[in-house]
């Protein structure tokens, strides 16, 4: 595993008390590259590559001895975070894409070409208020396009992962992140050819959970927690959430189920209704691709009313976009379950890891619906308002899992409460699952 | 009718002689159970599965009405039958007496339990059950108009001769002249209240002025009846009230008292059967007073006759409620009747099967209400909340856990916010205290906020343990309001050597992968371990190191064992801190150290970090804190009922700026400075949130 923990930071082997430089760091509030690996990695577990170069500028008064230290510029090397292999480095390419899980941690200032190294990473994660990501920045802005924009409001914590996803979260400071990172780090495998970890667990796996027998509202229309679902099924409430303000109508993120790692989807009906649209379908399908590539189980939790409708979402190509979500659950061959809570409707529910994609083990709760439509909207392109009783009759027919089960499409319609029964104990069944796809140089997922 | 059938299949094996006293048996058990088909249940929560249990015990059908929003409510599935009676608010639900009524007829049930609260004290409710036939279980219309009028029954209790609080009979209207007349303080109630709604006390003209007219706000809300009668205010009195239970034959029994003087805000929050204060001789007086009071009213059915108690003992009747009471759990335990079967037996026209005699006080029973509130906030601010862990401590020996929801269950705005009761009984005193602290320790409730803090503390503080209380002792043990339990040094100790513990517990278990990996794992050989725990203003640094299964820790100087199982996912754990067993809840926790940790009843908010990072944290940007005085933000959440200034205003420090309403109880909200209105963000009928902007100061 690699991570990418400073970039462009330089910062000087020498004691920081009497260094100045230093002192101007910590008054951003930042901490050096190698306290950084203090807390990142194991105690005495680093190995340090490549403390010895020095750069070799030599405009600008740069080659001066004042100017020069060992083992400037970056930090590389390797060590253990809770005895596992760890890489850590400051750009890689992307060969490593798909082999190694790879995660930047953007812990200051990143300009120019250097924003595409943690942009080609799995993940980036920013520190709140100390770091920043743009292509050009503010002055550039400035003096091209006559715009007024701070660092923070251009390329900020805040801006990346709620406005453009560009980053995946972000933290209050350089020791929260730190500290998040090595417990990130165990969900994840070493490589495409490790499994993912298996921790030691102390929540039941047969456990049951009452409370999602009365979860999903009474009234169709009422919104619900997905959250909520995914705490009270995940071991010990715990779920790793990736991109949670970004595209919020989509859920992703890691979790335990008996020890196992797993990534976890689920429509937001609390945000948008959950329905799908272009940046939650391109939320998801990242995040499935990750879970495929490094042999994670996916669960998916399905609540969805359709693709959001409207010339702003065509225009913008919710079309391709929405392939991208389903390309990704169709070519994924990790173990896929799939638990239809409420709505599937249409094409959205198709996208949703259901039996068509391959799923391994789609199940129904008893408030679920699959259907084309909803019955309001149904009936009205049907019989165009001139029916009376066909909402009711809809509602009778198809707002309910047994047309789906009666075709095949869910493979059982389960109590809620048994659902992180079901899930432990299929993924102990899936466990062994080998599925190969046809020999190819890589698809050509729609872009 | 199901009992019958038990007996004949035990009794059949023995044949001969025994099929003689078979038919007695069951010709006798006829008789004492026969009663209703079928009951309805006018109400929710707890008391509503309270009396379905004892409609299973007599073998009688259930009907539980409910709103749309408790469709899944477990009073809902304990019953038989179940039918909506409309929308959440209780106006359009579970005192609508139409809709009711139409379902009594559609499932012809032949009796209606009221609970408490809603229409249980309402005379028109029991009007038209009778008049459709229907049997209303508690007295009749007449002894609940008498009663449940604050101004008659005062009058009738004098007739009774029972001791009553010297003030004015008719209804209080205008303010001249009458409180001097009595002297301060004076005690202003709604004629039509009960619970402690409409109910203030004044100290001077001003206050009874603004008392006055909140009370009359809340009366005419709460009851649809604004007329407020005023008394003589007994300051540091004791509540102390009398179970009665009343037949139609003119027998009327006194079920021992219960004592309730731990309450907030005049609403009760610990009870007690029987009470530390009472001699036998008091004892006697006020039940038979209580008894001459049920008689003169002809009451029949379970009531409770309420007095005030000052430290001489003596004893002012303050109101009778004609219904079953909120806390007569304690008295079931003491008393060893089901008072709710005893309420069914009388309304079906049986005459009492026990004699004054034959009522005992065995051991002793205490109450806690468990609430879903603040109590850091004047002693209880409503929360709300989906419970998403919730776990009764029903393995402790001698509790009852009274209750009507259950894990997933939704804590509304709309109703009571009272989780349960949570009782536990005991041969003495002491012993049944011991077990409350545990029943406390073990009680899992997550997702909002509850006062488990308040009452764990209530009930280990040496003034209650001695029995010294009144309804003033919340507000004289807490001056500044209940701030959590305060750790002694030694506590303190214990709880950061747990919290530490626990931190490493949770290190070790995050290096232990199942299965054999590509790249093997570098096995730590770390056996001890340098960290910095903060908590409050402290930062305390620990050493830890293993000791086979358990721990050394080295707080302050001082060492400590810890051994526990570590079931990290369990809600409680049971840690032993050099020989003294806690069952602790770890709430929380997270990749940045902090941890939450209830002990001794009350949370902590711990940050446990090793020295190392602790000591890096120095140099981390202090976040800036939001300025809290110039905004107002809703405390609970409630309705608004009014907003007295708009932007632009410029109000003085402690100035109402606007009254908010929940659970029937009207809160004037203040401003925490002087200064000019910038925004308001709130006006009058709006449902606001725990938290919500309300108004905004420049």
């Amino acid at each position: 595993m690699f991570l990418a923990l400073t970039l462009l930071l330089p910062i000087p082997v020498s004691n920081r008390k009497k260094n100045k430089r230093i002192l101007s760091e910590k008054s951003y509030g930042k901490l050096t590259a190698r306290e950084r690996i203090l807390l990142l990695l194991d105690p005495d577990s680093f190995d340090e590559y490549d403390m010895f170069v020095e750069h070799r500028c030599s405009d600008f008064g740069m080659d001066s001895n004042k100017n020069k230290y060992p083992g400037d510029s970056v930090v590389t090397g390797r060590g253990r975070i809770n005895g596992r292999l760890a890489y850590v480095f400051s750009q890689r390419n992307v060969l490593c894409s798909g082999v190694v899980p790879q995660i930047s941690l953007i812990m200051g200032p990143c300009a120019g070409g250097a924003v595409y190294s943690p942009a080609l990473t799995d993940f980036t994660f920013m520190v709140k208020d100390t770091s920043y990501l743009f292509i050009t920045g503010p002055d550039v802005v400035k003096s091209v396009t006559n715009e007024d924009v701070t660092q923070e409001q251009l390329g900020g914590a805040k801006t990346h992962t709620a406005v453009s996803g560009v980053a995946h979260r972000a933290f209050e400071n350089d020791i929260d992140a730190l500290l998040n990172l090595r417990e990130f780090f165990n969900y994840l495998p070493l490589s495409n050819r490790d499994p993912a970890p298996v921790c030691e667990c102390h929540d039941p796996s047969d456990r049951l959970v009452p409370e999602l027998d009365t979860v999903v509202p009474v009234e169709s229309t009422k919104a619900y927690d997905m959250l909520d679902i995914i705490h009270s099924i995940a071991d010990e409430r715990e779920f790793f959430e990736i991109m949670p303000s970004y595209a919020r109508n989509i859920v992703v993120g890691f979790a335990r189920m008996n020890g196992r790692t797993v990534g976890i989807v689920g429509n937001q009906p609390k945000v948008a209704s959950g329905c799908l649209d272009i940046n939650s379908s391109v939320k998801g399908a990242r995040f499935v691709r990750f879970c495929d590539a490094f042999n994670i189980p996916l669960i998916t939790f399905v609540d969805v009313p359709g693709f959001l409708p409207g010339t702003a979402q065509e225009y913008g190509g919710i079309i391709r976009h929405g392939a991208k979500l389903l390309f990704a659950f169709a070519e994924a061959t990790v173990p896929k379950i799939t638990i239809i809570t409420r709505k599937a409707y249409g094409g959205a529910y198709d996208v949703m890891s259901s039996k068509h994609l391959r799923g391994d083990a789609n199940y129904a709760w008893p408030t679920a619906e699959v259907a084309v439509m909803g019955a309001k909207g149904a009936v009205q392109i049907i019989f165009r308002g001139k029916e009376a009783n066909a909402e009711a009759e809809y509602v009778d027919k198809f707002a309910n899992p047994f047309p789906a089960a009666m075709r095949g499409f869910v493979d059982d319609i389960i109590q809620p409460s048994t659902t992180r029964m079901r899930i432990c104990h299929d993924l102990d069944v899936l466990a062994s699952k080998t599925q190969s796809s046809p020999w190819k140089k890589h698809a050509n997922i729609p872009l | 009718m199901v009992l019958v059938k038990v007996e004949e299949e035990k009794m059949h094996v023995s044949g001969g002689r025994k099929a003689c006293v078979l038919f007695i048996s069951r010709f006798l058990l006829f008789f004492s159970l026969q009663t209703f088909e079928k009951l309805l249940i006018a109400n929710r929560g707890e008391i509503a599965c309270r009396v379905i249990k004892t409609c299973k015990k007599m073998g009688i059908k259930t009907v539980a009405i409910h709103s749309d929003v408790d469709a899944n409510a477990v009073h809902v599935k304990m019953a038989d039958e179940a039918v909506c009676v409309g929308p959440a608010p209780t106006g359009k639900s579970y005192l609508n007496m139409d809709a009711i009524m139409e379902v009594i007829k559609k499932t012809r049930a032949q009796a209606v339990h009221p609970g408490y609260g809603f229409l249980s004290e309402n005379k028109e409710f029991a009007r038209r059950l009778a008049s459709e036939g229907v049997t209303f279980i508690g007295p009749d219309t007449h002894a609940i108009q008498a009663m449940g009028d604050k101004i008659e029954s005062k009058l009738l209790a004098k007739n009774a001769k029972v001791n009553t609080i010297p003030g004015f009979d008719g209804v209080f209207e205008l303010l001249s002249n009458c409180s001097p007349l009595l002297g301060y303080p004076v005690m202003i109630k709604a004629s039509a209240g009960g619970g402690g709604k409409g109910m203030r006390i004044a100290w001077d003209d001003e206050e009874t002025r603004e008392g006055f007219r909140f009370s009359s706000q809340e009366a005419a809300s709460s009851f649809g009846d604004d007329r407020l009668l005023i008394e003589k205010f007994i300051d540091n009195p004791r509540h102390i009230e009398i179970q009665v239970l009343a037949d139609k034959h003119g027998n009327a029994l006194w079920l021992n008292e219960r004592e309730c003087s731990i309450q907030r805000r005049n609403q009760k929050v610990v009870e007690e059967a029987p009470s530390t204060f009472l001699d036998p001789e008091t004892r006697r007086a006020m039940g038979e007073q209580a008894v001459a009071l049920a008689k003169a009213v002809k009451y029949s059915s379970a009531g409770t006759v309420e007095f005030l108690v000052d430290s001489s003992k003596n004893f002012y009747f303050l109101e009778m409620n004609t219904r079953l009471q909120v806390e007569h759990p304690v008295t079931e335990c003491i008393t060893g009747l089901d008072l709710v079967q005893e309420m069914i037996r009388v309304a079906k026209g049986y005459p009492l099967r026990h004699k004054q005699a034959d009522i005992p006080i065995n051991g002793w029973a205490v109450e806690c209400r468990v609430y879903a509130e603040d109590p850091y906030k004047s002693f209880g601010l409503p929360s709300i909340g989906k419970l998403s862990q919730y776990q009764e401590p029903l393995h402790v020996p001698s509790v009852r856990v009274d209750s009507g929801i259950q894990q997933g269950s939704d804590i509304s705005i709309y109703y009571d916010p009272m989780i349960s009761k949570l009782i536990t009984y005991g041969s003495n005193r002491a012993e049944a205290l011991k077990r409350m602290e545990e029943a406390l320790d073990n009680y899992v409730i997550r997702g909002v906020a509850h006062n488990i803090s308040l009452l764990r503390e209530v009930i280990v503080h040496p003034r209650f343990v001695q029995g010294d209380i009144s309804t003033k002792f919340l507000p004289e043990v807490y001056p500044d309001g209940f701030k959590g339990h305060k750790l002694t040094d030694l506590e303190r100790r214990e709880l950061l050597a747990t919290a530490a513990s626990l931190y490493v517990a949770e290190q070790l278990r995050s290096q232990r992968f199942l299965g054999t990996p590509r790249i093997p794992i570098a096995k730590s050989k770390r056996s001890s371990w340098e960290l910095s725990v903060r908590l409050g203003d402290g930062n305390y640094p620990i050493a830890v190191s293993k000791d086979g299964s358990s721990f050394s820790v080295e707080v302050d100087g001082m060492k400590l064992n810890v051994t526990s199982e570590w079931n990290l996912a369990s809600p409680l754990l049971s840690v032993t801190v050099d020989g003294t067993q806690r069952t602790i809840q770890r709430l929380s926790r997270n990749a940045s150290g902090d941890t939450r940790i209830q002990f001794l009843g009350t949370v902590y908010k711990l940050q446990i970090l090793t020295k190392v990072a602790a000591e890096l944290s120095k140099y981390m940007p202090e976040k800036a804190a939001e300025d809290t005085s110039s905004i107002l933000r809703s405390p609970m959440p409630g309705a608004v009922v009014a907003v007295s200034v708009k932007p632009g205003d410029t109000v003085s420090e402690g100035q109402e700026i606007c009254v908010i309403e929940a659970m029937k109880m009207q809160n004037s909200m203040i401003a925490a400075k002087t200064g000019k209105v910038k925004a308001v963000h709130c006006k009058a009928g709006d449902t606001v949130g725990e938290g919500d902007l309300l108004v905004e100061l420049e």
